[in-house]
This record gives C-alpha cells, structure tokens and sequence, in this order.
C-alpha cells in the first residue's frame, strides 16, 4: 500500500512539483513508480490549482479503494463527489499510472452500480502509460464475471482502444488463451477477435485454436472479424490454414475507438504543450512529420532501413544456393556497438545511404569498409540536398535556415567523425560561397570550410581563396577571425592527412594522383600565403587589435611547426605586416606569442638543417636559403628590440625599423635608444613598472635605467613567472648569454 | 545533321563534368554552359526507331526531374518493381494499414522498358512507369484508365555513365505527365528503393535560347505552326507576359544567315540569332527584350518552360532533344 503514503507526505512547493515534472522516465518504468512523482507529473508548475486538483484525486482514488458495499450513486454525494473528479481530471489531463489499477478494479468487481463502472471506464483514460498489472488483474474479473455484459464489452474496446499505451505485453501475452475462450460469448465475439488480432505472435497460432475459429466460422457465418483472425493465422502459418478467404476486404473490425480516442489525443496534445519536456509519449515513434513542401525535399535525413530490395534478391539467390547462410542483419536491430562488433561480417548498407548520417554505428561500419559505391550514393544524396536547401543559393528557402543550419551541423559532425571531407560539400562550398552573403549559416559554412580535402588543384584560388577574401574584407572584426580560425583548421586537417599518407606509404593507391608531395607542398605553401597576405590588409584596416592578432598568430604556430611535428618539408615566415605589427604590438600576449613562433622556426630550422648534413644522398627538398635568411633578419629585429635596444640601427628587412640617427633626432624622443628592450617595449613596460614597485616599495620614481646587471636577471626571472613562456625559451634558444658578456651587454 | 549520329560527340563540351571517383577530382564542372554544341541529331537508325512506340510521348506536358543514378537497379527485374510499387501506391493512399503484395488493388502499375530512346550504345534503356486505375463499378471490365506515367531516360549521357561504377544506372532524366500525388509517391518510391534523388529540372533563359535557335534550324515537313517566344518582364506589381511569334520561315532564314558550319552551333551564333530578334523587336515596339525574361519557347519541334515542362511535337527530333535535356539533368547532378 505504498501509494498511502503519497498522500501523508506534506505539500511541497510548487518548484520542486516542476523539477519532478521532467522526470519522464520514472514512468517508463513500470511496476511500482514512485507515486508522488507520477501523480504530479503532468501538473502545469504555475498554480496552487492544481495541487487542490490532486489532492481531490487522491483522495478519490483513495475512497474508490476503499469502497465496499453498492452505494447508490443517487443517494451518496461523496460518490457523485469523487466520480466527477475522477472524469473531469482525467478528461484535462489523463489520468497517473496508478489510478488504473484501482478503477479497473472497482468498476469490473461489479461492487458500483452499472452507470458507475460505465462512467468510471469511460473516463480511463491514460496520461502516459497503462501498468500491465492492472490489465491482467482487470482479466482476472472479467473471468469471474461479476460484472455485466455491457462493462465487459466496453472494457474489451477500451482494451482495443489504449492497447498501444500498455507498458508491457508479456503477461498479457500469456493470457492469450483466456481471451481466446471468450469468443464463445457471441457479443463479445468481434471484440475479442480484434483484442486476439493485435495480440497473436506466430506461436500463439495453434491447430486446435484453427480448429476452433473454424468451427465458430461454421457456427456463425462469414463474420469479418473472424475472417480477419484467421487471414491473420493464416499468415504466419500458410501450411496450417487451407481455407481460401476472400482477398479483399475494406475493414475487418468495428470502429472500438469508443470515447476515449479524442479524449486521449487531446489529453496528449494538452500535455505536450504544457509540459517542459515536450516528449512524445509513448506512441511517438514515428518522426514528426516535416513542415516541408516538396515530396522531394532533401532535408530530411532518412531512418536507416534495410534495404528491402536487396532484400528479396537476397532471398532469391538462397532458394538457388542452399548453403548460403549469410544472412545479414537488419539494420534496425543494430543498437550497440558489441552488436556491430558481432555481425560486421554481414551488414548491410541501409537502402538510402543519407541515413548513415545519424548512425554513428554505420559511420563506424563506412570506416571499416572501402566501397567506392557508398560514398557516391552518399555523394550525390548529400550534393542535390545541399545544392536544393541552401538558404542563399535558391529562393524561397530562406524560412528553413535553422533546418538547413542542422543539416550543415550533420554534415559537419560526420565529416570529423570519418575525419574526412566530403567532395559533394566541397563542390557545393565552390558553388555557393560565390553568393554567399557570410551571414546565414556562418559559423556552420565556415567550419565546412575546414574540412575541404587536400588535393593540388588550381581551382582552389578562384573557388575558394577570392570569394572568402571579398567577404573578409568587407564584414566585421569577428568574421575576420572566424575565418583565419577556420582556414588554421583546414591547414591542420591537411596536415594530418598528409602524415596519414606518410605513414600508409606502402599502399600507394591512397594517394590519389594529385598529392605527390610537391604538389601538397604547392597546396599548402599556397593556403599559407593566402592567409598570410589577407592578415596583413586585415591588420591594416582594423588597425591592429589584439583580438585579430591572436588568431593570425594561433594560424602561424601551426606552419612554424610544419616540418617536425607534420613531417612537411615546407616553411614559411610571416610577412612582415603580420611580424611587425606583432612585435611592436601594444600587448604582451601577441609579444609572446611571435616568440614562441620563432623559437619554433629556430627548431625546425635547425632541424631542418641538421638532415641535409647529415643525410648523404641529396634531399628532394630542402629549404631555400632565402627562409633562412628571412628568418635571420627577423631575428636580428627581435633581439634588436628586446634585447639589445639596437632595432632602430640593426634591423635590415627592407621594411623593417631601422632610421637614421639624424631621423630619430627630429622625433624628439628622449633616450631613442633604449626605447626597446624587455624593459621599455611598450608591451612590457607594464612588468617593469611591477617589477619595481615590488623590488623597490620605497622608490616611486620608476627609474628603469635601474634594471640593469643582476636585476635584469631578476627581471627575467620575473617576466617568466608572470607566465611569459613564449619569451622564456625565445631568450633562452637566440640570445646567446654567456653569463658575464650578457652582463656587461645589458649594461650598454 | 545528317551527320549526326549521336554517338559522334566531337563537340563534348570544353572540360564539362567528368567527375572521378568519389572524392576524386572533377575540374571545371561548376554549370559553365557549353560552347558548342550538335544540331539535333535525327534519330540513330531507322530499324529499332519505330515512331509509333514512342508516338504517345508526344503532344503531352511532362514535367522535368533530374534523377542521380539508380543504385542496384536491375532491367530483369521490372515486373516485380510494378508489383512492389503497387503495394506502395495502395499503402500510401490508405495510410497506416498494411496492404498484402500482390493483391489486385485500385492502382495498377506497369514497369516496362522502351528500348527506342537511347543515343549512344552506353545508354540504358528508358523506363517507363504508366499507373492506371480499374473502375471499382466493374472490376471484370479490363478498361483501364491511364492516370499518371512517367519514364526515366538516358540519350548520350556518356558522361554521367562512364564515370559510374556497374551497380549504378544512369538514368538522369526523369520526365512525369499526371497528378503530382502521384509523382510524389512513385518519387519517393524510387528514391527509397534506389536511393537516388529526384530534383525538378528547371530551364536557364540561357538554355531556353539555345533552344530556340536548335530548333529553328530543324526541317519540318508540313507547315508548320509559328515560333514563339515568350517573354516576362520584372519587376512590375502585375505580371506582364510578352509573346513574340515567328513565322517558321523567316525564323528559319534568319538561322541560316547565322549560322556558320552546319550541324555544330556556337554560344555566338545563339547570342547574334537573339540579338537579331530582339533588335527587330526593338524596331517596332521599342522595348528591349534583352531586359526581360524568356520564359518559353515553343516551336515546331517542341515547346518548353523555364519551369521545366516540355512538349514533344515531332518524333522524330525526340532523342535529340531528349539529348539537350539528358545534359542538362547531367549538369544538375554532377
């Protein structure tokens, strides 16, 4: 009697009631639910209204219990009391799985009068789900038959109607014979029949309920529901019922939808919208329908099925070969992944391959599985979907852009599952971008982008490289980024396919003609540029934040490490519209960050160099003397301007800082000279101004001619602590300090 | 165009649409529209091209569709596709039942191949797909209305179909005359079965003008109806539809003044015969036709919509343009 207790428990506040509202599952279930969670579920969290409206429920489910003797509907105003709340509850809101159980019991145990137990039944109807248990026992009474013919009959069509909403059918499967027996009951008859209709398995088909159902079938005439039973037998079992039936016939069964049909559907809809979770219950599984207009349309990624046509060929083939045992398994029974381990030997593709789409166990299965057909047939599904749906391409489609953003989303979560770029999303990224406004779908377009495949191919700089370029100068500061962080992607997921191939060598027929190495060196040496230059107008027109910075400079700490972390022979510098603008930047973290950079070019370099001494045989690629050199001029810059104070004297790029001292003069400036070191780099004045403060409390002059000898020491040490990484191993890898020397140099 | 058989494709358009293997390279195949192309070849040979198998295709409005390859779509197998499609149809119609196959429904399909439409030795067979309804009144009586039919076909789609591998049919025009319910359902059924897709297949202006001067240049043996162009003008709150008719003839000698080699046509030739047009139009009316739409086109030879309808008049030029619209669903695919 757990379902007391529920009533003894104090009323809680109405947010808690709303919290257990999302808990659909407890449901779900069966068997004993909590039934204070079920009880409130489908309450609307707002009013105070409702929880009167339960307690009125409880109470009547409580005094249906307990009811003993036939108490005259007439003459008991408790009774009318309760069956009203019961009816009118249930007709708002459906009635909690536990509420059938005791109505069941008291409207078949013919306890009430007949008008009751009609009322009652006929206000059964669910909210959610229907326990199995309160149906078996509800049979158990119908075997007694302590109630009349006309509750029997509506229970059976109540039965009918809510079958579909019982929770489990196991039990109710074992009483199959019981409801079998009943057909003997000549009205009850055509129900029972399509009660048995929805309930036969092929092992309840039996010779003597054959027997039987003929028999009856001799008793009564040509009666359709029993014709339908036995169609129905019939095929399960074509070798046991030799009967011809009439092939056609429009409906078997009478309409038992009764009263409850419109009831539940309004009930469900009703809850649906009130509820916060708007899950379907329990009928829900077939897909909400598409507000689309075309039979065609695309955007609807189909259910995997199996495909049924291979199917029947299938079986054609195995009535020739007796031996073939290959049975595959239907798609629809693949749920887990041990499951895709156990049968991998006999799957089979769905029959429309976009399916594979939202199965990522399928997905696992097109990994394994080098079939040229699956990626055409997902090819030119997914080319006419994209080439059809897209917002900016084809009129009229503009309302469906969160549809087609889920789409692009799709594609793109399985392009970094298979870790592979489609080439129908390539081409129809060629297409599109052209007309493309950089709005709609962006952050979706943009990472499509990122998984465009590898291949030297020229069309790369009309199709791609100008149309992105005319939007990135012409939209905002975040758009800007958005590309260069894609465009890093798209290098980064190049570079892994090329160690990729690197390390299948062997099987050379991965490589497709296009990416010899020179040509991917091309690719790459051309995307490198491209983002290099695009940098450069971008830091101009936005006039170099920070926030842009960042992302040129996150792009370029992949191509400084090209050559030993992605075995690309390939190095490229910054141009100097991104170097000099990093390190004269106003901010640390760009300073920092372009020393990381360039200490990873001095690695590689290094490394770089290190091969081509040591290998004997002449390398087919080697780096041009001229990265060198750019490298070094960069170099002499860099420690010109944080180290040695000299940039304005020493810097030899053509467009570099180097001026006359004559030029420096007319500044005005005071000290020129020193006005870039760590110390008075304009990034880094804001540490030595700290640096002081904490070395000398007492002096607030700021002198910071003072850091000098043993607190430049200090001052490193500082720096370096303050999270400076960058500059940490770029000081420690290019400025050669020999202890003493560095000394006396930095007192220059 | 004599000449013309329609295998020989000296003119295949520059660098158009050969698509590799799947994540293969295909160069160039970004909708540029040919530079030249064949006149329309007459039909390939007299012996397998019997004008009367294919005589009910004409004088009826079919709608265009481009179809991408059939996956594991077999020839042998056409009487049991009608059968399973039949089932279909009747599911569909009666929603939510299941329907035994096999049973004699409403509906009944027929699945058959006409072997007639083809241009190259490549191409597959047309199918044809005709759905006819019993009357329910007198199910023993074997009139049976003809509903909806539609066909798939292929005339020297070599393009698409060297480039397919075997379990793949090239069949990328798809062409339906019929309520669209049916279309859709009979659409959907072959997009299930063989996962392909079914696209409607619109008509450039650009494409319409090509046709306009293809089919001008063709012989017609009796007198024929005018040529006309029709033409929409953009932009105004009602729409405003401008026919321009033609005499055959005249149209026919203004072609041949323009034209340079027989039996080949350039973008240019298509662009002066046009220009020529409009500017006589301009001389009367005074409006600039080039500022507008061509919406369609209707000559002897066949009529077509931008919105992609076709009516074939003469069986004769049939696979021919059947050949200009098989490149144009080709184009759409790839």
């Amino acid at each position: 009697m757990q379902r007391r207790q529920s009533s003894k428990t104090p009323k809680q506040p109405p947010q808690v009631h709303h919290k257990n509202q999302t808990d659909l599952s407890a449901w779900r279930k069966g068997g004993r639910t909590d039934p204070e969670k079920s009880v409130q579920i489908h309450q609307s969290p707002n009013c105070q209204k409702n929880d009167s409206k339960q307690d009125s429920l409880e109470q009547a489910l409580r005094y249906f219990e307990k009811v003993q003797d036939r108490v005259s509907l007439k003459k008991s105003d408790v009774l009318q009391k309760h069956l009203t709340t019961v009816e009118s509850i249930a007709l708002q809101r459906g009635l909690p799985p536990e509420g059938f159980d005791v109505l069941l019991n008291v409207a078949l145990s013919g306890k009430l009068a007949d008008t009751v137990n009609t009322r009652l039944l006929k206000s059964l109807v669910p909210a959610s789900v229907i326990p199995e248990n309160s149906v078996v026992s509800s049979v158990s009474w119908l075997c007694v038959s302590k109630c009349s013919g006309n509750v029997q009959l509506l229970f059976l069509r109540w039965l009918i109607t809510v079958f579909d909403f019982i929770d489990h059918k196991e039990q109710l499967h074992a009483l199959y014979g019981f409801f079998f027996s009943f057909l003997q009951d000549e009205k009850m008859c055509p129900y029972v029949c399509h009660l048995l209709y929805l309930l036969t398995r092929k092992e309840s088909v039996k010779p003597f309920r054959i027997r039987r159902l003929l028999d009856l079938q001799a008793k009564m005439g040509m009666q359709p529901h029993l014709q339908a039973l036995l169609s129905l037998y019939k095929l399960y079992c074509p070798e046991l019922v030799t009967i011809t039936l009439p092939g056609k016939k429009k409906t078997y069964f009478k309409n038992s939808e009764g009263p409850w049909k419109a009831a539940i559907n309004a009930v469900r809809r009703r809850n649906q919208e009130s509820s916060p979770v708007s899950q379907p219950l329990f009928l829900g599984t077939a897909q909400p329908q598409s507000r689309k207009r075309k039979w065609n349309t695309q955007l609807i990624i189909p259910a995997s099925s199996t495909n049924r046509n291979n199917l029947e060929e299938d079986r054609e083939k195995n009535r020739v070969d007796l031996y073939s045992t290959n049975e595959s398994l239907p798609l629809e029974q693949l749920q887990t992944f041990s499951q895709l381990l156990q049968n991998i030997h006999h799957l089979e593709f769905p029959s429309q391959m976009g399916s594979v789409l939202t199965n990522p166990l399928l997905l696992h299965y097109m990994n394994c599985i080098k079939d040229e057909s699956v990626y055409l047939r997902l090819y030119y599904w997914m080319g006419q979907t994209l080439r059809e749906e897209c917002t900016w391409c084809v009129a009229d489609n503009n309302q469906y852009e969160e549809e087609f953003k889920d789409f692009l989303e799709t594609v793109y979560k399985t392009e970094c599952f298979l870790q592979e770029g489609f080439s129908s999303c390539e081409e129809f990224l060629y297409k599109s971008l052209p007309l493309w406004d950089g709005c709609s779908c962006r952050s979706q377009v943009l990472r499509l982008v990122s998984w465009i495949p590898l291949s030297s191919f020229s069309e790369m700089k009309s199709h791609l490289y100008d149309p992105l370029a005319q939007l990135f100068f012409t939209s905002s500061l975040y758009f800007k980024c958005s590309v260069l962080e894609s465009l890093k992607e798209l290098l980064q997921n190049w570079l892994n396919c090329h160690v990729i191939h690197l390390d299948s060598e062997s099987d050379s027929q991965v490589h497709s003609l296009n990416t010899t190495l020179s040509g991917l060196v091309n690719v790459v040496a051309e995307l490198i540029h491209f983002v290099g230059w695009i940098s450069t107008v971008a830091l101009r027109l936005e006039n170099n934040p920070t926030f842009l910075l960042y992302f040129i400079l996150d792009f370029y700490e992949t191509v400084c490490d090209m050559y030993l972390r992605y075995n690309l022979p390939l190095l490229i510098m910054p141009p100097a519209g991104v170097f000099y603008p990093a390190l004269l930047s106003m901010d640390s973290v760009s300073l920092n960050q372009l020393c990381y950079i360039m200490y990873r070019y001095r690695t590689n370099l290094v490394a770089a160099k290190e091969n081509e001494l040591s290998k004997k045989r002449i390398l087919q690629f080697k780096f041009s003397s001229q990265t060198y050199q750019e490298y070094n001029r960069y170099i002499i810059a860099m420690v010109g301007c944080l180290w040695t104070s000299s940039a304005f004297q020493k810097d030899i790029h053509p467009q570099g800082l180097q001026m006359d001292d004559e030029l420096l003069k007319k500044t005005t400036a005071q000290e020129f000279k020193t006005s870039f070191n760590i110390v008075y780099h304009p990034a880094m004045m804001g540490y030595a101004v700290l640096f002081l403060q904490q070395a000398q409390p007492d002096d607030t002059t700021l002198n910071f001619s003072l850091i000098k000898g043993k607190k430049w020491d200090w001052y490193l040490k500082y720096l370096y602590a303050q999270g400076l990484k960058g500059l940490k191993v770029f000081i420690e890898s290019s400025i050669n300090r020999i202890s003493q020397a560095s000394h006396s140099k930095a007192e220059n | 165009m004599e000449s013309a058989d329609g295998a020989a494709r000296t003119l295949l358009s520059i660098g158009r649409l050969s698509r590799g293997p799947p994540f293969g390279r295909a160069h160039g195949r970004f909708g540029l529209s040919p530079s030249g192309r064949l006149l329309l070849p007459a039909p390939r040979s007299q012996e397998n091209a019997d004008p009367q198998r294919t005589a009910f295709l004409l004088r009826k409005q079919w709608t265009l569709y481009s179809v991408s390859p059939l996956y594991k779509f077999s020839n042998a197998r056409l009487r049991d596709y009608a059968r399973l499609l039949g089932a279909f149809i009747a599911a569909e119609k009666q929603k939510g039942l299941a329907v035994e196959v096999g049973v004699e429904l409403d509906i009944k399909v027929a699945v058959s191949s006409l072997p007639d439409l083809k241009g190259s030795d490549q191409d597959q067979a047309a199918i044809l797909v005709q759905l006819s309804s019993r009357s329910p009144a007198s199910p023993k009586n074997s009139e049976e209305k003809l509903v909806w039919s539609g066909w798939f076909c292929c005339v020297s789609g070599d393009e698409l179909s060297e480039n397919v591998p075997e379990d793949f049919t090239c069949l990328p025009l798809f062409l339906a005359n019929g309520a669209e319910s049916y279309t859709s359902i009979v659409g959907s059924w072959f997009q299930k079965t063989f996962d392909c897709s079914f696209c409607r297949l619109a008509i450039s202006p650009l494409n319409l003008s090509w046709m306009a001067a293809m089919w001008t240049g063709c012989k017609v043996d009796k007198t024929a109806s005018a040529m006309e162009l029709v033409f929409s003008v953009p932009c105004l709150p009602q729409p405003l539809d401008i026919s321009y008719a033609i005499h055959p003839e005249d149209a026919k000698a203004l072609w041949d003044t323009v034209q340079k080699t027989p039996g080949e046509i350039t973008q240019e030739e298509v662009d002066v015969f046009m220009d020529c047009l409009y500017s006589h139009f301009h001389r009367h009316f005074k409006i600039h036709l080039s500022a507008t739409k061509l919406v369609k086109v209707s000559t002897p030879i066949a009529s077509a919509h931008c919105d992609g309808i076709i009516k074939f008049l003469q069986s004769q030029y049939l696979t021919g343009v059947l050949m200009l619209l098989t490149e144009l669903a080709i184009s759409q695919i790839q």
